[in-house]
């Protein structure tokens, strides 16, 4: 494996490996000295075009935890503002000797680019393109259910996992889709047809326009942020509808059964697809999910590059 | 595999009797057991560590905090083969500051391995000394580090292997050169 560009790359042995090495890398959180020698040397580049704080940063202290160097590229205020292209950005960062490039670009499709055509010669991680992926969350999801509902162990085989909401501009349901059914589990998405994409039905995984029926039978449900800035048309009628429709709140996570976990990609908007009640009850693993997202994501950076660098 | 030979060297009572005497030993040279601390370095360390705290709860009445200490994320081969799968580590409860630890390894050859263990276990917290007991000591050292207690000196040529098979992992106890060129 040299890239991580798409959740549907990993196999099933893959996908175990890195969340076992996970698993061990979250012992580090405990310890007084939360520093590993094992990139010493190496460098990480976190090229971003979009907003995000909670994923770079976590891949930040991911890296530096694994005493990588880290060069943050935002390309607000940088070359790219100037007009500079994706290749001569790549070629910039190549000539600087980066050994891996995390990369967040508005346009799906990009981190593929990086990485099939030459430009760089280290390794790509797709830290979310567009609407397409974002593998990393797909794994600290995966992670964070595994940890609760299977001892931290083995795989989700017979794990029925709800997605709500958004999926059409959600990366994170499509890798989560890919992943979670590469580990066993049975995926159910839940939203209004307006906001499902086109083609949703080829996907490994049952879609519901009703949250009501299939809460009861859930293990794990996953609420998805309601995207206003990719909204660009009428996706439903009203906030207050949508919330009523296809909102957490604490009637319907009374209906989950007393086991199963409420999961949130973050930053979410209280009111809209969870309730306030709902985000600060015992249930909710949101503050879990992100200090397992440092920990998955020190698993790929060690795996991509701890060892032997691969030609391919 | 089939060309070369191989030679049983320590059997399992053989190897019973080491474990027996370097428990002994560590005891004496700690003046007791109350301060030390066993670590096993993955995978058969491990299994090692554990029959050594078995050996000296017999002696002394007392279950030595026991663990293990995993040394992948220290080597200093990274980067000559491909990423490996981590191993476990479990430090115990009581920690390893200000008192004895012993790392516990099956062979002891070039001490690459022990010196990314006390490279591990400096970030884990300042023990008041640390031994190292080892089931077989093969040479070939390429670093200053020697044992504190050997089970078995084994006079080796670089080109030998050195396996130690324990029943807990290997389904029995041995330890078996095989001769011939590096395999």
């Amino acid at each position: 494996m040299k890239h991580l560009l798409s959740a549907g790359d990993l196999d099933l042995d893959q996908a175990i490996t890195i969340l076992d090495t996970a698993a061990e890398l979250a012992a580090l959180t405990d310890r007084s000295v939360k520093k590993l020698p094992t990139l010493r040397g190496r460098t990480v580049v976190n090229l971003f075009f979009e907003d995000s704080t909670r994923t770079r940063i976590s891949f930040e202290v991911a890296a530096k935890r694994l005493s990588a160097d880290v060069i943050n590229f935002a390309a607000k205020g940088s070359s790219v503002s100037k007009g500079e292209s994706l290749k001569d950005t790549a070629l910039t960062l190549e000539a600087m000797g980066a050994d891996a490039v995390v990369i967040r670009h508005n346009l799906s499709g990009a981190p593929h680019r990086l990485a099939s055509t030459g430009w760089i010669g280290g390794s790509v991680i797709n830290a979310g393109d567009g609407t397409h992926e974002h593998p990393t969350q797909a794994l600290l999801d995966a992670f964070t259910m595994r940890k609760h509902l299977r001892d931290g162990k083995g795989d989700l085989d017979g794990v029925r996992v709800g997605i709500v909401g958004d999926v059409l501009h959600s990366r994170v349901a499509r890798s989560n889709v890919l992943l979670l059914r590469t580990l066993g589990a049975h995926v159910t998405l839940v939203a209004p047809p307006t906001l499902l994409p086109l083609g949703v039905e080829t996907w490994p995984c049952d879609v519901s326009y009703d949250i009501d029926s299939v809460l009861p039978r859930l293990d794990a449900i996953m609420m998805l942020r309601v995207q206003g800035e990719r909204m660009h048309d009428a996706y439903f009628p009203s906030a207050l509808e949508y919330s009523r429709l296809y909102g957490l709140d604490s009637a319907r996570m009374s209906r989950l059964p007393d086991h199963a976990v409420i999961l949130h990609p973050g930053p979410m908007n209280r009111g809209m697809e969870i309730s306030a009640d709902v985000a600060d009850s015992p249930r909710a693993l949101m503050v879990e999910q992100v200090a397992n997202g440092v920990s998955v994501r020190m698993a790929v950076l060690y795996l991509l590059l701890g060892g032997m660098k691969e030609n391919d | 595999m089939d060309s070369s030979r191989t030679r049983i060297v320590l059997d399992d009572s053989d190897i019973a009797r080491a474990v027996r005497r370097i428990s002994h030993e560590i005891v004496e040279s700690a003046k007791g057991a109350d301060e030390l601390v066993l670590l096993g370095i993955p995978t058969r360390g491990v299994a090692l560590a554990e029959r050594i705290r078995a050996e000296i709860s017999d002696i002394e009445g007392y279950s030595v905090p026991t663990g293990a200490l995993d040394i992948t994320l220290y080597r200093d081969d990274l980067r000559l083969r491909p990423a490996r799968a981590l191993e476990p580590t479990s430090i115990p409860p009581e920690g390893v500051d200000d008192r004895i630890v012993v790392l516990v390894d099956d062979v002891l050859f070039s001490g690459r391995t022990v010196r990314a263990a006390l490279d591990a276990l400096n970030d884990i917290g300042r023990p008041r000394a640390v031994r190292l007991a080892v089931l077989v000591d093969r040479g070939h050292r390429e670093l200053p580090i020697r044992p504190d207690f050997v089970g078995k000196n084994l006079p080796t040529a670089v080109g030998e292997q050195v396996r130690v098979n324990l029943a807990e992992i290997d389904g029995s106890d041995s330890v078996t050169i095989l001769e011939g060129e590096s395999a």
